[in-house]
């Protein structure tokens, strides 16, 4: 199987997708001429011409709306926001437009739309550059959240997210461009909705999505070594999110660790502990601990930046503490 | 009065040629009697939903275009069928002058299950996918981005519609409206800016949120033609609309029209009508100038039209009203289960 990096594959994923849908474009500041600012749509301008590969003024507000208005009489817009923490910029054209279109028209404007992008932090981007949106994007009704942390998912997550009739929000990650892995050369599809069990074990399980399942899958390949055989479920999507499949790990380990990059106060880890606790109450040998970034906005210094991150060791040590091995 | 345009800087486009296709096409002339009526038609359907509001039919916010109506109605009486428009959270004028139907209006209003949205957005979110007309959004200036958006659909299809996109003159003085514009005159999109200047954003004169008072000027940083039109005058409205729509489809030139009006009501139903932020006789003074009365007078001048008409046509129009009405009044609430549909459209991969 051919292995690729996760922004060849989702190159691959934009290009099949539009050669096969002529509604299909991608707009977005640098997509063109600069090839993408992190070179995921390089090759696609001169593929597919001007008309299809919109270089945008820097203008979140202004192209996510552009996007929408084209969706709402029958094009398919791709929209990259160059980080997610620019994007910030365009929630109101995410959430009120995009989000909320199809209910308030009575079902009538379906807006098949994607918002993709870098999300999350990098290395030393500081506050402003360093942010995990996931929780507020998952919380509103009306659009769909993945978070591929491979090439693998990467591809088969954003082609469905192009062929869905609803607003799709892709999460990438500015440090997943370079990170490699097999993508099978023939076409497949991942469905949204679904999680992935990344790995079997059957004393803890860590529940987790996006850049995070690296950091899951080094502590459980660390924590082996100790004996410690450790489950991962990749969640891949947030809304929706695949209750079955966290309550089927949650049953057959009895424990569970939530791992997230982004805050811990409203974060996506405290809903999947929500369905924990509603549904698996009396499958838990202990409390479901979260590991996540500080409580802070992210700071510059190398040692700080890491102090806040979720990372390996703070992860061994939540399933240790979830196995009753560490205090 | 609408304030007197001063400045030459802002470029008035040239008439179209009077044998043109294109004009033919759009102006199949309504009559002085059709627009007319389509005003008046606006004017006791919002009269009704005054009515309808103090009796709690009509809850939440409810913005009437009372005074206005000249506004809609010569623009959209510019426009083809295959055109799209797209307006504010003020949008019931602009859905009836598109043809949506005071029925499916006023149910809607009443959140009823045959409302255009089938009860689930009011007031302010008039949908017709039927006569293209892209709702009614609630955001000030948001939906100004997706008119560009629209244009460039149209731009991208290699169509020769246009998208007619209304709003107040408050949305000029947003990030939305400046972004929006920006990139259709980058572009070169068939979009029509139309700025409905009612002189208030809600309580906050123009005077008292903008830096310039010649709205229509803002074009000039995007070098976009742009025109002052008083919007008293149905004709005058239409016209301008016509010209704009002309640029649009022949050199995707996108426009911004600056259109001079007054609303008579209160800026929702729960604001009074004068008082606070203008006196009564402000108000008074331009609701000397309402459209219907002056486009009367015009007909009546013309020998078109007697008193008599005027109310065999005011008979006829409070008919409809009265049907909508009851239409609406008649129709179920929306059954529960629809609470959770059209959250998502099902799709299958």
């Amino acid at each position: 199987m051919p292995v690729i990096t996760y922004r060849d594959a989702l190159n691959q994923a934009l290009r099949e997708e539009m050669q096969r849908d002529d509604r299909v474009f991608i707009m977005g500041e640098e997509v063109g001429v600069y090839q993408g600012a992190y070179k995921v749509s390089k090759g696609m301008l001169q593929e597919f011409g001007e008309m299809r590969v919109v270089d945008t003024p820097i203008t979140e507000l202004g192209f996510a709306g552009v996007g929408v208005g084209a969706a709402m009489v029958g094009l398919r817009p791709i929209i990259e926001f160059m980080t997610w923490n620019f994007a910030l910029l365009a929630l109101d054209q995410v959430v009120n437009s995009a989000a909320k279109m199809l209910y308030m028209s009575g079902g009538q404007f379906s807006i098949p739309i994607v918002f993709r992008g870098p999300n999350g932090a990098a290395l030393q981007l500081s506050a402003q550059h360093s942010q995990a949106w996931e929780s507020w994007l998952a919380h509103i009704p009306g659009l769909k959240v993945v978070a591929p942390g491979t090439p693998y998912d990467a591809k088969g997550l954003l082609k469905s997210a192009v062929r869905d009739e609803n607003p799709v929000i892709v999460l990438e990650g500015e440090m997943l461009y370079n990170t490699k892995g097999d993508v099978p050369a023939e076409e497949y599809l991942i469905p949204i909705g679904k999680a992935a069990l990344k790995r079997e074990g059957d004393h803890c399980s860590i529940i987790t999505h996006g850049k995070m399942i690296l950091v899951a899958l080094q502590a459980a390949d660390q924590l082996a070594k100790e004996g410690i055989r450790v489950e991962v479920l990749d969640l891949l999507s947030l809304r929706p999110m695949d209750v079955e499949a966290i309550v089927a790990t949650v049953r057959k380990t009895n424990r569970a660790v939530v791992l997230e990059e982004g805050w811990e106060v409203a974060g996506i880890g405290a809903q999947v502990v929500d369905y924990i606790q509603r549904e698996c109450f009396d499958d838990l040998d202990a409390p479901v601990v979260r590991v996540h970034q500080t409580d802070v906005p992210m700071p510059y210094a190398k040692n700080l930046e890491r102090a806040a991150k979720p990372d390996v060791p703070k992860t061994i040590a939540a399933v240790k503490r979830v196995m009753y091995l560490e205090q | 009065m609408p304030k007197k345009k001063s400045d030459s800087s802002v470029t008035i486009a040239a008439p179209p040629e009077p044998g043109s296709a294109r004009l033919t096409e759009q102006s199949a002339a309504p009559s002085r009697t059709a627009l007319l009526r389509e005003m008046l038609l606006i004017r006791r359907f919002e009269e009704r939903c005054a009515e309808a509001y103090a009796l709690g039919k009509i809850g939440g916010f409810c913005h009437l275009y009372i005074g206005q109506e000249a506004v809609g109605v010569g623009a959209i009486s510019a426009l083809r069928d295959d055109d799209y428009v797209i307006a504010s959270y003020r949008d019931h004028g602009q859905a009836l002058a598109r043809g949506v139907p005071p029925r499916a209006i006023m149910a809607e209003l009443f959140g009823r299950s045959d409302g255009c949205s089938k009860g689930k957005g009011g007031s302010m979110h008039v949908f017709d996918r039927n006569v293209n007309f892209l709702g009614g959004h609630g955001i000030v200036g948001g939906h100004i981005p997706l008119a560009t958006g629209v244009g460039f659909a149209i731009k991208y299809r290699g169509g020769d519609q246009v998208c007619l996109c209304f709003f107040g003159e408050a949305a000029v003085n947003g990030g939305a409206f400046h972004e929006a514009l920006n990139m259709a005159a980058l572009w070169k999109l068939p979009v029509i800016y139309l700025i409905e200047n009612n002189r208030y954003g809600m309580g906050t004169a123009l005077e008292r949120a903008s830096a310039i008072n010649d709205i229509a000027e803002r074009a000039c940083s995007y070098d976009m033609p742009n025109e002052v039109v008083d919007g008293q005058e149905v004709f005058a409205v239409r016209e301008a609309v016509m010209r704009a729509a002309q640029r649009a489809r022949n050199d995707h030139t996108p426009t911004l029209i600056e259109v001079r009006t007054y609303r008579f009501m209160g800026h929702s139903m729960s604001d009074a009508v004068s008082g606070t932020y203008r006196t009564k006789e402000e108000l008074e003074e331009h609701m000397k100038r309402d459209p219907i009365t002056l486009l009367r007078g015009e007909m009546e001048r013309h020998g078109e039209w007697s008193d008599q008409d005027m109310s065999a046509l005011d008979e006829e129009i409070k008919g409809i009203v009265e049907d909508a009405w009851n239409y609406a009044d008649a129709s179920p609430e929306p059954a529960l289960e629809s609470l959770t549909e059209d959250v998502y459209v099902n799709s299958e991969l």
